[in-house]
């Protein structure tokens, strides 16, 4: 086999990236939002990157997909309809289908073509995508919040980062309208970017100030994924009535058997747990 | 509009040459294209920096074009269709004034309604004119002030035909436009000039189905805003001026208060937002109307809002509606427009043109994108989730006659006191009180001060308005003249 030096790196931030070995590249497209790539990479499998950023990667979805759906599913009582934002790969709606007692699952995504590529080349995350339970709609994700009034139980904003398409996402009047498309004991989890390099710090920090200004209780949580900036990332945790910890329902939730290979229900006390520095930034932005 | 013509940009292709020559400037700017202001350079950009030059013989002189500018005027006057346009780099209240300035002297009259900007009254001060107000009709709904009817025009000519021109807004700041075409019309029969400010009408030009712009409609002279709906830098306008006009004249009248180092920066800006909207502006602004038409019927559907358009048409003092002007009246929501601006700044980042006691303007324009006009209006959505209240104590805009005592100069440069607005009532006013944006005088010098007024000042106040004018930055106490 000829050997060839193929490599995509993505900035972390100005002065630090992360280079990753191609195999191949299969799909190149631009979708009218954004530039869509798929590669098969030699240690990370393959790979969906959206303008040059890194979505996700065979070999750590996982992590992201299981942390960003099992933490409110086992804490909330009966999650039965839910709405996914973004997360067009079908990663999220993969796991939320291993729900029995999930009736309904709503997905917008705003580009067509991410499904579509989704479909194609990752079928490890699309494969939720062809439950009958699932229902998805090509729109900008703040204009069918604008629909929506008390009735979901479960919204999880599974975005990109606030400086393209995902912006949106990260507004008052996203966080706010989807108070209001929940129910009054509803949950919204979100991706909350990383405490560490300091522009992903800033958007976390903003976009914490914003929950809690819409959310009685909005607290983070990590996990480790080793393809995003750092690889410490978070995630948002906002509620109208449960609390993440002292709500969850371990036993309900094991009895589930459900199969996971990051999520376990003591992992899910251990995620709240923060370090210093992301407490500290956290604290200062919450109203006092 | 000659579209081989259109698409040369004569100072910006004089610039580009001027940059491949690596010329050696022992002239100013002293920045040398930069080199000598690292932080300013790495602020704005190094093409920013090196395009900000002094006039010199390939790059022509504002104040008195002969190659390229010239040029680049000439190819403007053909965008506009007019017979010559005036590159200005001091804004659109240079060119009112210039407007002002070409047609009266001390002791001349000019027809004007009410509702015009400061730099209209401005001109007034600086050349000793005196105002005949034309009552612009107020739409008490809206609580917005209009147009001019045509009879009140007709009326104010008959009553001076000594008056030298007539100003017409087109359109106002709402985008609500006076049968520009009749008013010309007759004007012209009275002998009189029509002098259009177009500060919120340069599209008026290049888009379709949009409001009849002042130089098509016959105007003897507009004054364009290219950098509110044209695109180019802010401060940078163009003077349009039609068949008949001393153009010799009028460019001694605007060397008068004209800076002589003009901006390439800003000459540039011109010359390329003009080729951009002569080549692409059909279609920019068909985007552009479609923008805020689906902003309008998103935010009507929320409910107590009226995002107004066409329908409020009377075929007089709203002969004509700009609908890329997404003006939206609020009184249902029991707040003050300026408190719903406020409210869209402080909690949803979002910064809209301007409000007043009813309305809440947000500009849009070529640089919008779909997902922030649906952040807009989400945010309209939210904001009558949390903050509607009963209507109380909705105040609305009511026209106030003005009585102008003397010519604004007389009045700006007599002698004065500074006394509390309360006391003032009765005295005729020194200075200027106005509202900014839009920057309309609540009292000009020359008009009596009475009581409406200062209500109306306290209520702006208490709304949170920024006033300016007067030399109390607070508006606690004003300059009346001691007569």
């Amino acid at each position: 086999m000829s050997n060839i030096e193929l490599w995509f790196s993505e900035k972390h931030t100005e002065n630090v990236k992360l280079s990753i070995k191609i195999d191949k590249q299969l799909y190149s497209e631009n979708s009218g939002f954004q530039r869509i790539d798929v590669f098969d990479t030699v240690d990370f499998g393959r790979c969906l990157t959206l303008d040059g950023f890194m979505m996700l990667t065979e070999k750590d979805e996982f992590v992201y997909h299981e942390m960003i759906t099992h933490v409110p599913m086992a804490v909330h009582p009966r999650p039965e309809n839910i709405l996914v934002v973004g997360g067009g790969d079908g990663g999220a709606v993969r796991e939320l289908v291993k729900y029995r007692g999930v009736k309904r699952v709503d997905l917008v995504e705003i580009d067509k073509a991410v499904v579509d590529a989704a479909k194609k080349y990752l079928p490890f995350t699309a494969s939720g995508l062809k439950d009958k339970r699932v229902s998805v709609y090509y729109e900008d994700g703040l204009k069918f919040m604008r629909k929506c009034d008390g009735e979901y139980d479960l919204i999880i904003v599974d975005s990109t980062d606030p400086f393209g398409n995902g912006e949106v996402l990260f507004t008052k009047e996203f966080y706010s309208n989807c108070n209001r498309a929940l129910k009054d004991d509803g949950i919204m989890v979100n991706q909350h970017e990383s405490a560490f390099y300091q522009n992903d710090a800033a958007a976390m920090q903003k976009a914490h100030k914003l929950i809690t200004q819409c959310f009685g209780i909005s607290r983070l949580y990590q996990a480790h994924i080793p393809t995003y900036p750092s690889g410490n990332w978070l995630f948002g945790f906002s509620s109208k009535k449960y609390h993440p910890v002292k709500d969850l329902r371990s036993k309900d939730w094991n009895s589930l058997k459900i199969k996971t290979k990051y999520y376990n229900t003591n992992l899910h006390r251990g995620a709240f747990y923060l370090p210093n520095y992301v407490e500290e930034l956290l604290k200062n932005v919450e109203k006092s | 509009m000659d579209k081989k013509l259109q698409a040369r940009a004569p100072i910006y292709e004089a610039l580009l040459e001027m940059r491949e020559k690596r010329i050696v400037p022992f002239d100013v700017p002293g920045h040398k294209r930069g080199k000598g202001n690292k932080p300013l350079t790495e602020f704005l950009g190094e093409k920013c920096m090196s395009t900000d030059v002094n006039s010199m013989k390939p790059l022509d002189n504002l104040c008195q074009p002969k190659s390229v500018i010239k040029e680049a005027e000439d190819v403007a006057a053909d965008a506009f269709g007019c017979k010559k346009a005036f590159f200005m780099v001091g804004g659109t209240t240079s060119c009112v004034q210039a407007m002002i300035l070409f047609y009266c002297k001390k002791g001349d009259k000019i027809i004007m309604p009410r509702n015009v900007h400061r730099s209209s009254i401005n001109a007034l001060v600086l050349c000793g004119a005196k105002p005949v107000y034309v009552n612009p009709q107020t739409h008490t709904g809206l609580g917005i002030s209009l147009g001019m009817s045509v009879a009140d025009v007709e009326r104010a000519i008959l009553q001076n035909p000594d008056a030298k021109a007539v100003l017409v807004n087109n359109p106002t700041y709402y985008g609500v436009c006076s049968d520009i075409k009749k008013i010309t019309e007759t004007a012209h029969a009275h002998g009189m000039a029509v002098l259009a400010d177009e500060a919120h009408g340069a599209h008026f030009y290049f888009g379709e189905n949009l409001p009849l712009p002042a130089m098509a409609a016959g105007a003897d002279m507009a004054a364009v805003s290219m950098h509110k709906s044209g695109g180019s830098l802010t401060q940078s306008s163009f003077l349009l001026v039609g068949d008949g006009v001393n153009q010799n004249y009028m460019r001694q009248i605007i060397n008068l208060t004209q800076t002589t180092s003009a901006s390439y920066l800003l000459l540039s800006s011109l010359d390329i937002s003009r080729r951009n909207l002569a080549l692409n502006g059909g279609e920019i602004f068909r985007s552009v109307c479609r923008l805020s038409e689906y902003a309008r019927d998103e935010i009507n559907k929320i409910g107590d809002y009226y995002a107004f358009s066409k329908e409020i048409t009377d075929g007089d003092s709203i002969y004509d509606f700009d609908v890329t002007k997404l003006s939206i009246n609020v009184d249902g929501l029991g707040l003050a427009g300026i408190e719903v601006c406020d409210i869209l700044r402080d909690d949803y980042e979002i910064q809209v043109e301007f409000g007043d006691l009813s309305n809440v303007l947000a500009y849009i324009s070529v640089g919008d994108r779909e997902r922030d006009i649906e952040r807009l209006v989400s945010a309209f959505l939210d904001i009558r989730r949390r903050y509607k209240r009963p209507r109380s104590d909705c105040k609305k805009y009511e026209y106030i006659p003005p009585d102008v005592v003397c010519s604004p100069q007389e009045a700006f440069y007599g002698k004065k006191r500074r006394v509390a607005l309360a006391e003032g009532i009765g005295g005729i006013c020194g200075e200027f009180v106005m509202c900014y944006p839009p920057g309309i005088p609540v009292i000009a010098p020359g008009e009596r001060l009475t009581g409406d007024i200062i209500e109306y000042i306290s209520l702006a106040k208490s709304k949170g308005c920024l006033l300016t004018g007067p030399e109390d930055a607070d508006v606690e106490k004003i300059n009346i003249l001691e007569e």
